[in-house]
């Protein structure tokens, strides 16, 4: 096993972050989409969090606090908003929401 | 030591974040979102090994303490049952799959090879403490922190706003 530095950090932050990507491309149910999100979000954080570290720049932490409380704020906003939409169409799949569509 | 704590916490986040969005046993959004507790665990594990450990703290109790409540309460209160199996459209995910592959290596190659950042580091000192943080968030990031708490009410406001149940 090599040393683990910055890169490799860097490398499962890509890694998950594709993953996230991959889930909220292929995936049609708007709570795992979210989840998907979630992850994305995350993936950034853990980036943001090695560079701060090996930099010894605390302002990359801060950011990630701030990243952190504006993705839980966006989950409650959107999970609101997925529960309105349910109460109205009873669907949360994303294929049957298509109103916008042209 | 620590190398092959990051190993075991970087394969169970990287795991379990593909069962989060793909889970081959069950398409039940709560195993998912199960799934995602585990990932967020085991990032808070990468984020002690950065010696970030007041982010440790706040990860773990923000996201798997109210995030995954969250998520968990809605998809009982909408009464998900397993999803149905629709006919996915295979040049769709074959698209898909191509563009995540290409953000991909566009990421990785920024990071491996055209940065000379990671050569010539000295070696980290920085300890992610509460002290040091809350310094920094109290002086220099006042203003942003103070704008984070307006943003917190208005979130609150219109979820509130939000899941009445006429919504007009």
């Amino acid at each position: 096993m090599i040393k683990v530095g910055l890169e490799h950090y860097l490398v499962v932050s890509a890694l998950l972050f594709s993953l996230g990507l991959l889930g909220v491309i292929a995936r049609r149910n708007l709570l795992i989409i979210y989840m998907a999100l979630e992850l994305m979000l995350n993936a950034g954080n853990l980036a943001l969090v090695a560079f701060s570290r090996y930099t010894n720049n605390a302002n990359g932490q801060v950011l990630v606090f701030f990243i952190i409380t504006v993705a839980a704020a966006e989950v409650a906003v959107g999970l609101a908003l997925i529960v309105a939409l349910y109460r109205k169409r009873k669907t949360t799949h994303v294929e049957d929401l298509t109103t916008l569509k042209l | 030591m620590q190398d092959l704590f990051f190993y075991i916490f970087a394969a169970l986040t990287l795991v379990c974040g593909f069962l989060v969005i793909a889970n081959p046993f069950s398409r039940n959004p709560v195993t998912s979102a199960m799934f995602l507790v585990l990932t967020i665990i085991s990032m808070a594990g990468l984020f002690v090994l950065l010696h970030a450990f007041f982010l440790a703290a706040v990860q773990v109790l923000v996201y798997a303490g109210a995030v995954i409540v969250l998520f968990l309460f809605v998809i009982m209160l909408l009464d998900l049952k397993e999803e149905e199996r629709r006919k996915i459209k295979l040049l769709g995910l074959v698209a898909g799959l191509l563009a995540v592959l290409a953000v991909l290596a566009i990421v990785l190659k920024t990071y491996l090879l055209d940065s000379h950042i990671a050569t010539n580091l000295p070696p980290p000192t920085l300890e992610g403490g509460t002290a040091p943080l809350g310094k920094l968030l109290f002086t220099h990031f006042l203003l942003p922190f103070e704008i984070l708490s307006v943003l917190l009410l208005v979130a609150m406001v219109g979820v509130i706003l939000l899941s009445k149940k006429d919504l007009r």
